[in-house]
């Protein structure tokens, strides 16, 4: 039964929690359980919540049990990256500089989760400060892709992906500065969206780049997502770039797409997001989808944005940059590890620069200590223009291809990521190889624009998972659930179910 | 270390013989709003260390910052009280440097943007009017509080750890930076004092900030350079740290000058660095070097939105602004009927409101502009405080004149009841009533007094008998010896042209 349970989507247990055909304490325990037996293997988590969890499932239990309910999910359980504040847990953001500590208040995603009732069951493991794309860099050691254990789960957000792959968890928040979000989601055959930059508020987030950043679901299908969007969703005062403004019907939205009928949508193929540099077994998974959204009744175009090919070298500064600053934080003055140099330089005690000097230096990673290293050059006085000021200039350009893209076309799509899921590796010692992961889904966090993730089918050549990219123009999220749900439910007819439903049986599963 | 070694000064006077002086002012008010610049942490000063923190203002990961809107209304109030212009869009910049009183190791304030700029402000010398210009006054937020212990005299150097008091992290601070203050020759030393002590005036008046100095809530940035003439290009500056009270700014000035001329005669030249002002020895010492300053990487704060202040809001704003300082004067002194010179020095003692205070608790203008401007004064000089440093303060001055004008007191007991007042003895009448000095108006103990006087002095009571009553002084003065001054002089000369009658 308890099996039966995990495979679910969210959608369905909540569906079975109001028929009174299951309670949040059981499904909440059978995700648990289905944690302690693979995730040795997987290492999604960096931290389970046995204890907290069920907890919130029986409030959940006992809130239905009195007729009352606090969300759609009520008592659906959810993972949380560990980039996300939550009180009385353990937040890590996947450093070593974190190690212990435990904040005492919760992201604004993390008070409406618990508002909405779903029992959060721990927090997942990520590249260090969110700051890669193969969960590798988590000082922590990686995750392994379900698909495959020896190979990665995308990332930053792989733990968050590959919990909701391996079946441990119904959902799970990630957050996508560059594609942290959806190419995950590509290479574990999961669903991610990105919401609109404001859409989710971001307080509580541990910004790597605050104007990049942006919190969103992490599902298996496209409805849980759209669901668990509307729970996190909305204005929020306590984040100043947050949109004050309704979201549009996300749910609706993802009900109206998945009718499978495309008429009178207008779908613009990006054409420098495609062909050269894609993995052929994923352009043909996402040559296929564009035909079947065409057999669906989309109108199909080709538009051009030219200075997309800028845009990972003006991520590549705008991000270092920010993350430069936002990293100086961690001084071990405050909270989070302090480590006390060996040899000081002076007599008696250590100088607070030196335990500065030496918590950063043992605390933070390679990749981390890489960026910090850019970023602080790139806003250098006599270098900020030519970096930085440049950068910027080239992401207005970007918004301008975007704002004419949209002009011909409701959506775009490009495949989510190059390739397939590689072996864990094989590109850690290639900084360059490691960013290109990233070429189809950093324009969308440069343009502050809202992307889909979802699953386009196995690759020819390797078998592992490709994703699909939808892309809208900003506050227009109701567009990709729209067409992310169209395409879902055109695939899923052919393949005859769920792509996850392909992916191996994990060890342990139905010992 | 360079505090030791002796520092050579030139005479002020050789000094302004030799070299016009330059100044620059940047003035730090940290403003009186009820929560921090971007949270909702209270304010309050003296506070147990580190209870008005949140997430926010600790810095703590995933926090983010939100614009306090009074602080941005009281910046454009400012700014228009300083008759700049204000910006119509404006951003917020990190400045980044490490140093454990900054729980972000960035400082969220203004840079390239001032949410307002080029204005000026008319400042009074000895009746002489100086326009200063206002460059620019911007946004940004303080920082925690670090205590050395171990050391000497609280300074990092020696002390075997320090303590971080992050209250004050994130409290509203608005910079005013003026431009360039020339041609103020030998006043500049006055200028600079006069200027602090303008802005205070106004910053009191548009009620934005405490603007209490010694408790760090306005704190003055000294720039100062010396070139050969007037027409010759700006010298290298200096800039002096943390100058908190209106003579150490007057002070600060002149030794600069001194020093810089010093320097400059013995054909040396000016380090452009920042320096220490030393209240205690009254000299400033080397800082750290600008060649070698950080680099402070500022760039836009992308957790903020741009302020946009509406024209509408500002023009409400400007027609809500109190009377100008100047406007303001003229009219008190209309109202009090003050002279000239009465004015000026009221005005130049720093008692302008210390005297309205008064006058609004019911004393007359001149008996206010008498106590403050003699009796308190002189105190305040002994003390080496500020008039409104006095822990006496404007009700107590008018109940001391109520008690005088009621016969209670004479002016020589005032004094004592001054005393009594500074001493923290509570208020004038419980300083009168403890110390016992009610003039007697008692005609037994008076009539006796009186009656010894005259047989005391038959020649003076003979002079007056014969109808020459200015006389009366002498005897008048015998009896408040033998009184020791507690007696009402007014029922003494009666009771003697009675007697001698």
């Amino acid at each position: 039964m308890s099996s039966d349970l995990t495979r679910r989507t969210a959608a369905q247990l909540a569906d079975a929690l109001a028929a009174g055909e299951t309670s949040s304490v059981e499904l909440t325990q059978a995700h648990l359980d289905r944690i302690a037996e693979v995730d040795g293997d997987v290492h999604a988590f960096l931290h389970v919540d046995h204890e907290g969890a069920l907890a919130q499932a029986r409030e959940a239990d006992a809130r239905r049990a009195s007729g009352a309910t606090s969300s759609a999910l009520d008592g659906v359980p959810i993972a949380v990256k560990d980039v996300l504040v939550t009180k009385g847990l353990p937040t890590t953001c996947g450093s070593r500089i974190l190690e212990g500590w435990v904040p005492p208040y919760d992201a604004t995603v993390v008070e409406r989760l618990r508002a909405a009732g779903t029992p959060i069951l721990g927090k997942t493991n990520m590249d260090e400060f969110a700051m890669g794309s193969s969960t590798e860099h988590s000082a922590y050691g990686p995750t392994h892709n379900p698909w495959d254990l020896d190979r990665i789960p995308g990332g930053s957000g792989g733990g968050s992906a590959a919990a909701v792959a391996a079946f441990e968890a119904p959902l799970a928040i990630g957050t996508d500065t560059g594609g942290s979000i959806r190419q995950p989601g590509a290479v574990t055959g999961t669903v991610g969206v990105k919401p609109t930059y404001g859409g989710v508020s971001r307080y509580g987030l541990v910004a790597l780049a605050n104007s990049l950043d942006q919190a969103g679901p992490v599902t298996r299908t496209v409805l849980d997502s759209a669901l668990l969007h509307e729970v996190i969703g909305g204005h929020d005062p306590r984040d100043s770039t947050s949109v004050d403004q309704p979201l549009p019907g996300l749910v609706e939205a993802a009900r109206l797409g998945a009718t499978g009928d495309m008429k009178g949508v207008r779908v613009g193929v990006v054409k420098e997001l495609t062909g050269e540099g894609y993995q052929p077994g994923v352009q043909a998974r996402f040559d296929e989808a564009v035909q079947l959204l065409v057999d669906a009744g989309a109108e199909v175009v080709e538009v051009s944005c030219p200075t997309f090919v800028h845009a990972m070298a003006a991520y590549y500064l705008i991000l270092p940059a920010e993350a430069s600053s936002n990293l100086a934080k961690f001084d071990a003055m405050r909270y989070g590890l302090r480590v006390l140099p060996e040899g000081s330089e002076s007599s008696g005690a250590p100088s607070a620069e030196e335990v500065m000097r030496a918590t950063r230096d043992r605390g933070f990673g390679d990749e981390v200590k890489r960026r910090i290293i850019l970023g602080t050059y790139a806003l250098s006085s006599g270098y900020y223009d030519a970096y930085y000021g440049q950068a910027q200039k080239v992401r207005t350009l970007i918004t301008r291809d975007f704002a004419a893209a949209f002009g011909s076309a409701d959506v775009l799509v490009s495949p989510t990521a190059p390739t397939t899921a590689f072996k864990l590796g094989e590109k850690l010692d290639d900084p360059i190889a490691m960013y290109l992961n990233d070429l189809a889904t950093i324009p969308a966090n440069l343009a502050g624009v809202p992307g889909i993730s979802v699953p386009s089918g196995l690759a020819d050549e390797d078998g592992l998972p490709t994703g699909f990219q939808v892309l809208a123009p900003a506050l227009a999220d109701d567009r990709v659930y729209r067409v992310g749900a169209a395409l879902e439910a055109l695939l899923e007819d052919r393949w005859g179910g769920p792509l996850l439903a392909k992916a191996p049986e994990l060890k342990g599963v139905r010992a | 270390m360079s505090a030791t070694l002796p520092v050579e000064v030139l005479s002020y006077e050789e000094a302004l013989a030799k070299f016009d002086p330059v100044l620059g002012l940047e003035v730090h008010v940290e403003l009186n709003t009820n929560s921090k610049m971007f949270c909702g942490c209270p304010t309050e000063f003296g506070a147990e260390p580190n209870t008005q923190v949140c997430p926010v203002c600790l810095g703590l990961p995933g926090a983010m910052p939100v614009v306090n809107r009074t602080a941005v209304e009281s910046a454009i109030r400012i700014g228009l009280a300083l008759n700049c212009s204000i910006a119509e869009w404006c951003r917020f910049a990190r400045k980044n440097y490490f140093y454990p009183d900054m729980p972000k190791n960035f400082q969220t304030s203004q840079y390239d943007e001032p949410i307002a700029f080029e204005g000026w402000t008319d400042v009074e010398v000895e009746g002489e009017v100086f326009r200063v210009e206002i460059e620019r006054a911007h946004m940004g937020e303080d920082t925690g509080k670090s205590l050395h212990v171990g050391g000497a005299t609280g300074r990092i150097h020696g002390a075997d750890h320090s303590l971080v008091d992050y209250n004050r992290a994130g409290i509203p601070l608005i910079e005013i930076v003026t431009k360039p203050i020339t041609g103020t020759g030998d006043k500049a030393p006055l200028v600079a004092r006069a200027y602090v002590a303008h802005l205070r005036q106004l910053l009191l008046g548009l009620g934005v900030s405490d603007v209490r100095m010694e408790q760090g809530s306005l704190r003055c940035d000294v720039n100062l350079s010396l070139r050969p003439s007037p027409d010759a290009p700006l010298g290298t500056r200096t800039e002096t740290k943390n100058v908190n009270s209106f003579r150490s700014v007057e002070r600060a000035v002149r030794y600069e000058i001194g020093r810089q001329a010093a320097v400059l005669t013995g054909g040396g030249s000016i380090t452009q660095e920042t320096r220490h002002w030393h209240e205690d020895t009254g000299i400033t010492t080397a800082g750290r070097e600008k060649s070698d300053a950080e680099d402070y990487r500022y760039f836009p704060e992308p957790d903020l939105v741009p302020v946009a202040p509406s024209r509408e809001w500002v023009e409400q704003l400007r027609a809500a602004l109190p009377e100008p300082p100047h406007e303001r004067r003229a009219r008190l002194q209309q109202e009090w009927g003050f002279s000239d010179l009465e004015m000026r020095d009221t005005v130049g003692a720093g008692a302008l409101e210390l005297v309205e205070e008064t006058i609004a608790a019911g004393a007359s203008p001149q008996a206010a502009r008498k106590w403050w401007l003699s009796e308190l004064a002189r105190r305040a000089k002994e003390q080496g405080l500020e008039l409104a440093e006095l822990s006496v303060n404007p009700t107590d001055v008018a109940q001391v004149q109520a008690l005088v004008d009621a016969g209670t007191i004479n002016d020589k007991l005032a004094r004592q009841v001054f005393d009594g007042v500074l001493a923290g003895e509570g208020s004038p009448e419980q300083v009168v009533e403890k110390r016992g000095l009610a003039v007697v108006s008692d005609d037994g103990a008076l009539s006796a007094a009186v009656d010894n006087a005259i047989a005391a002095h038959p020649d003076v009571a003979d002079k007056i008998r014969d109808g020459k009553v200015a006389a009366a002084g002498a005897l008048i003065g015998a009896v408040m010896k033998e009184m020791r001054g507690q007696a009402d002089a007014g029922r003494v000369r009666e009771l003697i042209l009675e007697k001698l009658s």
